[in-house]
């Protein structure tokens, strides 16, 4: 994979902007041009967020073309249906099985959509679920979640483990490094092993 | 060697200015502009400030220009028509030291009330504009623009969009370049003091230096033409540039780095070298009307949209007319709106005003949130500091009928910024109104910046704490209270109270909101519990929204084996890891169901 596009999406406050920052970091370091594109303001308070990030050898357009993502990072599980006139067929889309409910949920006003990974599936996409809250809390950080999922998204991207390693250790005090450098082998582990299994089968 | 580093364009901006040897720097904040000022703040060496408002914001930085001094002045799009005052008259007194102005547009309105183009506020002021398309450039041009400032004798102004200040890439960190002027007071009253007489003169001084400038434009390297095939010219500026090259990538182009004022000659020659000519840009057709001025056939908002953000997408749609690529279909999902966070101090107000049937001026803050289901509690909403203004200008359009029924709200930064006059006019003019001012000691929505309110300055370094209820008491209001906003029977006792008395009165609600990081350590914080024998599924305390109570639908085989009753349609329960422990929602049941946790009697 010499250019992508990855669509980092969820709510606010599960660290995406930061998991999207660490993984631009390692691509940088892996020599690629990076345009990473997010919206922040309101998005803060409990709303759905996305963000944009395009590498390769020159990068234009900050934003990421309907029908050309080729990675779906999915913090959560309704996010992941969302953004998805941003896929097509080849898209991968890891999905964190977590859910959080939207306000019109919690207050019986609408329903939380069953099934959502059978829907993907369906539509042919590659699936790959991930609990990574489990992975972030057996690492002792239920915060570590977003690292869980960029150790995830690091199977597929062409670069080295190791920088992912050296970013972590650049840009995390040295208190949480370590839970958060578990979670991210975790995630990461996780992927092999389901990479393993699709092979197989 | 160059050291290549991943920033935002607002972060790129502060380390452009840093190095053109910035000295002073203000800002009130707003989204998308307020990292700016953030980042700024973190260099040594720089005086940065937020200032209570734009307009202070623009006189600190135009006072530090006067003194020789680089400074920096930034603001979202509407920031700059509260700026808009001194902007004009700056332009005609020019500056000593480089003066750059930021305006951060917002096209689609991420978080904004209207998608205003300012690159008409250059043409309107007189000013130049420089319009970058990345990080990379957004660090270029505001070192240019310190230079070109100090060259013209003029403001500067830099336009970024959302898409622009928030896009992250790879920046060249460069050399530091300072001003050859030297900081001191020097008296120019000629310069600086805007009389009839001298701004007539200064006037044309502006006229003389616009020509200048036009000459410049049509040599800046930043207008430059890109050829390739001559069939289709893009004539195009800023973010829209990247769609352009991104959707039409063997195109010819001619990119404006300075949209103001527009490069004749190099516009012309491109003209005369292609065959048709697209203008592709954002929001209005500010370059497609200089272009078609010049006697230049060219096509653009008659098939670009004029609304909103592009992408190239839409640019490659809107040319060719081919449709959009997207394989699959949206599905219908629950929408995820933004809420007010659990256990924030607003939501018991809005629900105290929602009971009491008045109609709420709203205003510019985390709390517009309110006007959002279930709360549904806000019923205007224009611009900083509005909500007092329009709430009085209802009430002396409704004399008597409108006593009890109007309330204007707003937060404490916004009360800061542009409240304080509109309060001074209820207690000259004679109205009413009421005011409640919600005061979370900090400027939440934009991401806690401290305020005069707050006691800190934007390094964190302790300040004079502004008494709002002394402020208030000193503009001439009688009636000044401060309650706890979580008190929701007290609140709305007082509330009810004001709202009827013929007199101005200011309720201050003053509870530090929870996202400040001392609220978010707190360690006596006690959670709620729902209790559910005692629920009775009559969802009273789903009407405050909060998003720590959930609602869980029963069967009515399941309600029987759960002991409920039996048309019982589901209960509620508290989410444990969202609950910030406000206990605003107990007075919301009225079968006591809901209790501190571990305390299953239900007394508080």
């Amino acid at each position: 994979m010499e250019k992508g596009n990855i669509i980092f999406c969820g709510v606010g406050g599960q660290g995406i902007l930061l998991a999207s920052e660490i993984t631009s970091f390692a691509l940088m370091k892996a020599g690629f041009d990076i345009k990473k594109s997010e919206v922040h303001g309101m998005a803060q308070r409990g709303g759905s967020v996305v963000a944009h990030m395009r590498f390769g050898d020159k990068v234009y357009s900050p934003l990421i073309e309907p029908g050309t993502v080729d990675i779906a990072l999915a913090f959560e599980m309704l996010e992941s249906l969302r953004y998805l006139p941003y896929l097509n067929k080849n898209s991968r889309v890891i999905v964190n099985t977590q859910k959080i409910l939207p306000s019109s949920v919690s207050t019986g006003i609408e329903t939380y959509p069953e099934n959502i990974l059978e829907e993907l599936n369906k539509k042919g996409l590659t699936v790959f679920p991930v609990d990574a809250f489990e992975i972030a809390e057996s690492a002792g950080e239920i915060r570590a979640v977003n690292m869980a999922l960029v150790g995830a998204l690091s199977v597929f991207l062409p670069v080295e483990e190791k920088l992912f390693h050296d970013v972590i250790s650049e840009h995390m005090p040295e208190k949480i490094r370590k839970v958060n450098t578990d979670a991210f082998i975790k995630g990461r582990s996780i992927i092999k092993k389901l990479q393993e299994v699709n092979n197989k089968s | 060697m160059s050291q290549k580093i991943l920033l935002s364009g607002n972060e790129a901006i502060a380390l452009g200015a840093f190095e053109a040897g910035l000295r002073v720097a203000s800002a009130y904040p707003g989204t998308p502009s307020t990292e700016i000022l953030e980042n700024i703040s973190t260099y040594e060496g720089i005086y940065a400030e937020w200032s209570p408002n734009e307009k202070v914001a623009y006189e600190v930085a135009l006072g530090a220009s006067f003194a020789g001094a680089r400074a920096l002045v930034s603001m979202k799009h509407v920031g700059l028509n509260i700026a808009a005052d001194p902007l004009f008259t700056s332009a005609y007194t020019g500056v000593r030291g480089g003066l750059v102005v930021i305006t951060a547009d917002d096209p689609e309105m991420h978080s904004s009330q209207n998608e205003q183009d300012n690159r008409n506020y250059a043409f309107a002021a007189k000013v130049p504009m420089f319009e970058p398309s990345d990080p990379s450039e957004a660090k270029e041009f505001v070192k240019l623009a310190f230079q070109l400032s100090e060259e013209f004798d003029t403001p500067v102004l830099v336009r970024t969009t959302t898409r622009v200040s928030h896009v992250k890439g790879l920046v060249n960190k460069g050399e530091i370049v300072t001003s050859k002027i030297k900081p001191g007071i020097e008296k120019i009253p000629e310069k600086f003091v805007m009389l009839p007489a001298n701004a007539r003169l200064r006037r044309k001084e502006l006229d003389k230096r616009f020509v200048r400038l036009r000459e410049f434009a049509d040599s800046f390297e930043h207008n430059k033409t890109e050829y390739n095939d001559k069939k289709i010219g893009f004539i195009t500026s800023g973010i829209s540039y990247l769609y352009v090259k991104e959707a039409f990538p063997d195109a010819s182009v001619l990119k404006l780095g300075m949209v103001y004022p527009f490069p004749e000659k190099i516009i012309k020659e491109f003209a005369k070298n292609v065959e048709e000519i697209f203008v592709v840009e954002e929001l209005d057709p500010f370059i497609e009307n200089y272009v078609k001025a010049l006697g230049i056939r060219c096509k653009g908002k008659e098939l670009i949209p004029a609304a909103g953000e592009l992408n190239p997408s839409i640019v490659r749609a809107s040319i060719t007319g081919e449709k959009s690529t997207a394989l699959f279909e949206p599905v219908k999902i629950p929408n995820r709106p933004p809420n007010l966070c659990p256990g924030c101090p607003h939501r018991g107000i809005f629900h105290v005003l929602s009971k009491l049937n008045v109609f709420i001026a709203g205003d510019i803050g985390c709390y517009t949130l309110a006007a959002l289901k279930p709360l549904s509690a806000m019923d205007s909403c224009i611009c900083m500091g509005a909500s007092i203004g329009n709430a009085l200008g209802m009430e002396k359009a409704l004399g008597k009928d409108a006593l009890g029924k109007i309330v204007a709200v707003l937060g404490d930064s916004t009360f800061i910024h542009s409240g304080i006059t509109g309060l001074i006019d209820v207690v000259y003019n004679k109205g009413f109104t009421t005011v409640l001012i919600l005061d979370n000691r900090t400027t939440a929505m934009t991401g806690h910046q401290p305020n005069p309110a707050s006691g800190q300055t934007v390094k964190g370094d302790i300040s004079t704490m502004l008494d709002i209820e002394a402020l208030c008491r000193a503009i001439g209001v009688k009636n000044v209270y401060t309650v706890n906003p979580n008190d929701i029977e007290e609140t709305y006792k007082i509330v009810k109270q004001e709202i009827e008395r013929p007199e101005p009165s200011v309720i201050i609600t003053k509870a530090p909101c929870v996202l400040l990081p001392e609220m978010k350590k707190r360690k006596d914080k006690s959670l709620y519990i729902i209790i559910p024998e005692k629920c009775t599924g009559c969802r009273s305390c789903l009407k405050i929204g909060c998003p720590a109570i959930e609602w869980v639908p029963i069967t009515e085989e399941d309600a029987k084996k759960l002991g409920f009753k039996e048309k019982q349609k589901g209960y509620s329960i508290i989410n444990a890891a969202l609950c910030d422990g406000c206990g605003q929602c107990v007075t919301l049941c009225k079968f006591k169901a809901i209790a501190l946790s571990g305390d299953k009697s239900g007394k508080r």
